[in-house]
């Protein structure tokens, strides 16, 4: 679990992160979005206790940071930026220095599950650098898991990474998720967001809004029903205007885009209304804004 | 002490596959162990150095007693010219080690992931620090072992063997030696936090050995007499230098500092 309150770090005169108040419950995986300079590693390395906050307090697995923060490296695993791994040393020696820091009791027993988990033990002797982008940054996920961390930063896990390698970190994360950690996903990458993450913030160096990525979609933009019809006029369109629950309604070709406001409920009545009118309806389905529309609606707004 | 033991087996094992690294371990001690070696080898072997003890500095005349032959007075000083040489080696290893282990880390961004671990700063200092300083004075001991089996071997006279295991030579060795490898590294962490290029660190950290070539030229013409008393100032303004460089290096290796200051 994550709580922060009014969280503030400045860099002489900059602000990075400006009165953070966030909670994150245990086992939620939380995407953190923002763009470049938003503040969002620097709120990581003050999470994970690399570096104090200018005010503000937080708590990381309970452990206060800037008086625990020991604790709070013991409870943690940290994904960095760039994997950071020695280039000259082995896979099974990258992880077993690692282990040793964080006080691994079985070292070689830890180190060998989580090979194996990665798929890589035939190739545990290899050096670090042999490994392609998308091996490394999974060694470097497996690095930070070896003393089994409650909490789990990672920080632009795919960033970098070929669609091929972005997939396979993303299936490695979905792993972990199973295993009901928690985890904080700073990330560009709004697909990925939208397929790991229970809730994201945006960010721009203040906390813009926290919620489910599909509920961010409707509180942006609305929820939006496409009626796809053989044959559309806008007689058929006023009449769907008029409902007191569709605050618009579009033709485009020979389909009508309609915001309402539970579809689930009025739905069945706007087919109804359309049925009467004779039009004949081919389907009908939700029209789905990306969180990219949602995040740049945001950041602009910002 | 779990932590410090595996920084130190960690930067072992890493530093000691770089080229440079090795090669400042193992090619410096030996180059200057065997040179005064073979000079010892040359100067016992052949020739006659009996009239040469005149061209030595006045002032050194007190390291040759009056039994001493020209050639042992020759043999006297000039091992102690490359006996001085011998004191580059607990300066140089420890700033190439420590100048590839920490701009080599930089350079990986591999630091914030270790400073990520429940490692304290101090440990990961003295980890990185002894990693750096023990290779050093193993080759120095090990170096100054050789050559003095080496000497006994080879010459005759046991008062000149006597010269070359006195104060001087002991204080240089086991304590001057420490305390400068100390510096090195200190200095190659303040170098380090500031240039981006394990060369570049190596090659400025190596400034540090001036002062030794500054005392070999120095003797050499005779302005400064390497006894007893000059080593125990050199070995006491040597910690107070040590003082300052460990204060800086510490002030400079804060977590906070690597992370955000650090480019």
């Amino acid at each position: 679990m994550i709580t922060t309150q009014n969280l503030t770090k400045k860099f002489d005169q900059i602000t990075a992160v400006e009165n953070l108040s966030l909670e994150i419950p245990e086992g939620e995986v939380f995407g953190f979005l923002g763009p470049n300079g938003a503040g969002k590693t620097t709120t990581v390395r003050m999470l994970t206790s690399l570096i104090s906050p200018t005010q503000g307090s937080a708590s990381v697995n309970g452990f206060q940071i800037g008086e625990q923060d020991i604790d709070i490296r013991r409870s943690v695993g940290l994904l960095t930026e760039t994997p950071g791994l020695s280039d000259n040393l082995s896979a099974e020696r990258n992880l077993e220095i690692y282990a040793s820091l964080y006080e691994v009791g079985d070292i070689k027993g830890q180190v060998e599950k989580y090979l194996r988990f990665l798929g890589v033990w035939d190739r545990r002797m290899d050096v670090a650098a042999t490994f392609s982008k998308g091996m490394k940054q999974k060694l470097a996920i497996a690095r930070a898991l070896l003393h089994e961390p409650r909490t789990l930063f990672l920080d632009e896990p795919t960033a970098g990474l070929d669609p091929e390698a972005s997939r396979l970190v993303r299936e490695f994360i979905l792993e972990i998720k199973q295993q009901g950690r928690t985890i904080f996903i700073c990330t560009h990458n709004l697909d990925e967001a939208d397929r790991l993450c229970d809730r994201i913030g945006v960010f721009k160096t203040r906390l813009l809004v926290v919620d489910s990525p599909i509920t961010l979609r409707r509180q942006v933009f609305g929820r939006k029903v496409v009626f796809h019809l053989v044959q559309a006029d806008q007689a058929l369109v006023d009449k769907i205007t008029a409902h007191p629950h569709v605050s618009e309604a579009n033709l485009i070709d020979h389909k009508i885009v309609v915001t309402i406001d539970d579809p689930e409920a009025h739905n069945p009545e706007l087919i109804r209304i359309l049925v009467r009118e004779g039009a004949d309806i081919q389907f009908i389905g939700e029209l789905r804004r990306s969180l990219e529309d949602v995040y740049l609606q945001l950041v602009k707004n910002a | 002490m779990n932590k410090i033991n595996t920084i130190i087996h960690k930067e072992w094992s890493e530093v000691f596959k770089n080229r440079m690294v090795l090669f400042t371990t193992a090619f410096l001690p030996l180059l200057l162990t065997a040179i005064p070696l073979g000079i010892i080898y040359a100067t016992s072997s052949s020739g006659d150095f009996s009239g040469i003890s005149g061209d030595m500095p006045s002032e050194f005349n007190a390291f040759c007693p009056e039994n001493f032959s020209g050639g042992d007075c020759f043999q006297v000083f000039i091992v102690s010219q490359f006996m001085i040489m011998f004191m580059i080696i607990p300066l140089a290893i420890p700033a190439a080690i420590s100048s590839y282990s920490i701009v080599g880390e930089k350079v990986n961004r591999s630091l914030e992931p270790l400073l990520a671990t429940p490692i304290t700063t101090t440990e990961l200092l003295i980890g990185k620090s002894l990693s750096a300083i023990i290779p050093a004075l193993i080759a120095t001991w090990l170096g100054f072992a050789i050559f003095v089996i080496g000497s006994w071997i080879m010459i005759t006279n046991p008062v000149v063997i006597g010269n070359f295991l006195d104060g001087r030579w002991l204080i240089a060795i086991f304590i001057i030696g420490p305390l400068m490898a100390l510096s090195a590294v200190s200095f190659s962490i303040i170098i380090s936090s500031r240039v981006n290029d394990p060369r570049v660190a190596e090659q400025v950290s190596m400034i540090i050995i001036l002062p030794v070539l500054a005392a070999f030229f120095g003797q050499m013409a005779g302005i400064i007499i390497l006894n007893v008393t000059f080593m125990v100032t050199s070995a006491i303004v040597l910690a107070l230098v040590d003082a300052i460089l460990v204060y800086l290096s510490i002030r400079l290796f804060q977590r906070e500092t690597i992370i955000t200051r650090w480019k």
